[in-house]
């Protein structure tokens, strides 16, 4: 990480909470803090993912504003962990998609349905694509075919998968030297990844708006996770199913494709668009206003996607099938090509982090008995 | 704006730990209750706001104490720190009820956190709130608001109109203006008067001038003042306060627990004339951080310097305030203004005094001493040698007073006859000096607060009712 203004703002916030502690029970930033008494860009970096932002520390914090000190730990954090973001971005001259990521990923997800639906409309004749194929057999693939499906998806959602390798890459080396791997500390930080242990004041919830705790933050998330988990799911079965099974898409509704699909996909409408509604009831005083654009803007294209998705199979039947699955590829190869240039990057380097903080896990904290 | 057509049946001034244990328990008990705080919102919470654990006796360990604390352990800790000035049946009393009060603080709502690695070790002894004192009184105020105890901020008591022992009204200012408000009874629960500078300057002089208030600025001691000038008894010496060693570049108020400074039994101290005054390794820190505030406040400028080499830095908690480092000793004494050559002499003589061939050990009383010295550090002494060098100011830092109201049990204020008045209560701090009349022990004041906040609480609204 370089030296910025964010760095040193956090670097002056952890030398005060360590010295203070008071807020070690919450979460694992502060333990993590314990172990440091210098901090370096890197280590800030590691921290600020580490933080998840449940705001239990600022409003349990003596020294938050209007104290002199104005001590805003959930803010300091998503500052380094903004500007971390683009630091490990690959190949590097895509660092700028950071900026304005709000803009960033409508722009591309207003290219990619436009796309999508041009080529599309353009390699069908109208009747075919505008046609009632009923739910014959390959119904789908007779106006996209597979082999471009699978081609584009490979290759963007593969390309996006090296990107963010190589982005926990570079966080990686950034924080630092530790100890090696094992298989205790991966349990660890996947049970941490899984059940969000982190977010939320140790088993209480977090603080959106007030002193009061709350498990919404958590359980909206927990829907937009395990929705998304369902409709990977959904399409893993799907896959399956036509390459080694020999079952053609489309599925009936009582199948496991469609089922996972509908229930994940109604799972993740809950989770973004519950999320996205708390963006704007949460107190705004430890979160960062410019960040919000690119919040938004991924909420709402997993919205879209889980939406397309559910009108695609309610009107698959129909003639607005060729419309319908066009435009919800559309958003789904804008969400593939921006995994690593979008909000979704915070997935993989607070699960890295996660895993440090599960390597270090039995180091002594510094000063003190 | 408060409701002066209403008498409300308790009212409480202060808005720390041991006024919202009166007022939630009183209000549980029925009761109407107002509540006034003289901090506006945001500062809300008196000292309690600093604190972060409740020293409480257990018999057995809980989810939050580790193995036992029992009756006699625990009164015993109190007679050792306090030299017999505490009153044995109030304060066995408190020890007591300190084993019952977690259910009712849960179901209030603060959090605990599990025995973690307590700074100071007091996972035995001391239940640590999860996020701190801050994250309870939050707790408390919402646990208020919900049962209907009406609260109001940057409003001050400033006179309780008093005939026979029995308070008629309430004179506060409601956010500047003046306003009169009745109650049948009245709990006051509005600390001690260690941020009230010019009363403390009527027995310390101008070394007020430097010291630094660890707490709030709104511990004024108003209503304790308006008491002892209408009849009311007094326990505790008016011109004692309990005062650590911080740094001393801590804010003037409000600095907390951030501003302390462990490195005291790994240092040399020297006052601003470069001299040595006292054993810096008597014994282990936890068992001396408080006598050193004390200390430094009887040195001219009421100022010292804490000297250490780089073998000794990192074995204390990190201070909030970078120390002052250099190479040379000479170089550090020029950096904080002391007299390099004087320093020099000094930490020198004090190498030559460490008697040779011990083994250091920071964990244990080591009994590493220096020889011939007056006065002689009797643990951890190491030669200052290893550059580089570090340095940091210190200056006392005011906790708490000890000055208090009179209690009974029933947390009835006493009158000068020692009769109780009529309809007068106290809890936290404004009592405390009646059971901790000198020294500290860690949490004690919250544990006071919160038994004698519930007895408060509770005698009251059975007062009002009846």
């Amino acid at each position: 990480m370089q030296e910025t203004d964010a760095i040193a703002a956090a670097r002056r916030e952890m030398e005060i909470c360590n010295a203070c502690r008071y807020c070690e029970g919450f979460c694992a930033v502060f333990p993590a803090v314990e172990l440091r008494r210098e901090f370096s860009a890197g280590d800030l970096s590691y921290l600020a993912n580490l933080c998840h932002g449940c705001r239990g520390c600022y409003y349990a914090c003596q020294y938050s504003p209007p104290h002199e000190w104005g001590i805003n730990v959930p803010k300091a954090l998503a500052e380094v962990r903004a500007e971390s973001y683009a630091e490990y971005a690959w190949p590097k001259p895509l660092a700028s998609m950071f900026n304005r990521n709000g803009t960033v990923v409508s722009l591309v997800t207003a290219l990619g349905i436009a796309l999508v639906l041009f080529l599309t409309m353009t390699l069908n004749s109208p009747g075919n694509f505008f046609g009632a194929h009923g739910t014959a057999a390959d119904s789908f693939y007779d106006v996209i075919p597979l082999w471009a499906m699978q081609i584009v998806g490979v290759l963007t959602f593969g390309f996006s998968l090296v990107a963010l390798a190589m982005g926990v890459r570079n966080f990686w080396r950034d924080a630092g030297p530790k100890d090696s791997i094992g298989p205790v500390s991966i349990a660890i930080a996947l049970w941490d990844v899984l059940t969000l242990k982190n977010l939320g004041g140790a088993g209480n919830g977090c603080n959106d708006n007030s002193e009061a705790f709350s498990m919404r933050r958590r359980y909206l998330h927990h829907a937009m996770f395990y929705g998304f988990l369902l409709c990977f799911a959904a399409t893993t079965t799907g896959f399956i199913y036509h390459s080694f099974l020999g079952w053609p898409a489309p599925y009936a509704f009582i199948s496991a494709p469609v089922l996972l699909g509908t229930v994940g996909g109604v799972l993740m409408l809950v989770g973004t668009i519950g999320l996205t509604a708390m963006k704007f009831v949460d107190d705004p005083i430890p979160n960062v206003r410019r960040l919000l654009g690119g919040d938004v803007a991924l909420l709402m294209l997993l919205s879209m996607i889980a939406l397309t998705g559910l009108f695609l199979l309610a009107v698959r039947a129909t003639g607005a099938m060729g419309m319908a699955m066009a435009i919800h590829l559309g958003f789904i190869l804008a969400f593939f090509v921006t995994i690593p240039y979008s909000k979704m990057v915070h997935g993989v380097y607070r699960s890295a982090a996660l895993l440090r903080r599960a390597i270090e896990r039995n180091m002594k904290p510094l000063g003190g008995e | 704006m408060p409701d002066r057509t209403k008498t409300y049946d308790v009212l409480v001034a202060g808005g720390g730990n041991a006024a919202l244990c009166a007022a939630i328990t009183a209000r549980q008990a029925g009761a109407s209750v107002l509540l006034v705080e003289s901090a506006p919102k945001a500062f809300r919470g008196g000292n309690s706001r600093h604190t972060r654990n409740l020293r409480a006796m257990h018999d057995q360990p809980n989810e939050v104490l580790t193995d036992a604390y029992k009756e006699d352990e625990y009164w015993d800790d109190l007679l050792r720190v306090t030299g017999g000035n505490t009153n044995e049946a109030l304060a066995r009393m408190t020890i007591r009820a300190s084993s019952g009060v977690f259910g009712w603080m849960k179901q209030s709502g603060v959090r605990f956190q599990p025995s973690l690695t307590g700074t100071l070790n007091l996972g035995r002894t001391n239940a640590f709130f999860l996020g701190g004192g801050k994250a309870l009184v939050n707790a408390y105020y919402l646990t208020a608001e919900r049962l209907g105890v009406e609260i109001l901020y940057d409003t001050e008591v400033v006179n309780m109109n008093m005939e026979d022992g029995f308070i008629r009204s309430v004179d506060i200012t409601y956010k500047g203006f003046p306003e009169t408000v009745r109650a049948k009874c009245v709990v006051a629960s509005s600390g001690g008067f260690q941020a009230n500078l010019e009363w403390m300057r009527e027995y310390w002089g101008d070394a007020v001038d430097n010291f630094v208030i660890r707490g709030t600025p709104y511990n004024r001691g108003r209503v304790l003042k308006n008491l002892l000038s209408q009849g009311v008894a007094t326990i505790g010496d008016p011109t004692q306060f309990h005062a650590v060693a911080l740094d001393a570049r801590a804010p003037k108020f409000d600095g907390g627990i951030t501003t302390r400074l462990d490195s005291v039994p790994y240092s040399v101290v020297v006052n601003r004339n470069g001299d040595r005054f006292y054993d810096e390794g008597e014994d282990v820190w936890p068992k001396r951080y408080a006598i050193w505030g004390r200390l430094i406040a009887q040195q001219p400028g009421q100022i010292a310097y804490s000297i250490c080499d780089s073998k000794a830095f990192p074995l204390f908690m990190p201070s909030v305030f970078p120390a002052f480092k250099a190479d040379t000793l000479e170089e550090l004494a020029a950096k904080m203004k002391l007299d390099p050559a004087k320093v020099r002499e000094t930490v020198d003589g004090f190498n030559k005094a460490v008697i040779p061939g011990q083994t250091f050990d920071n964990l244990k009383l080591d009994g590493n001493a220096t020889r011939g010295l007056t006065p002689n550090k009797t643990n951890w002494a190491r030669a200052v040698d290893k550059g580089p060098f570090y340095g940091y100011p210190l200056r006392p830092g005011i906790t708490f007073t000890y000055l208090s109201v009179k209690v009974n049990e029933k947390a009835q204020v006493l009158m000068d006859n020692d009769q109780p008045a009529g309809n007068l209560f106290a809890s936290g701090e404004i009592m405390s000096g009646n059971i901790l009349g000198k020294g500290y022990l860690a949490g004690f004041g919250m544990t006071i607060g919160t038994v004698f906040g519930r007895i408060a609480g509770q005698e009251a609204a059975r007062r009002a009712r009846n």
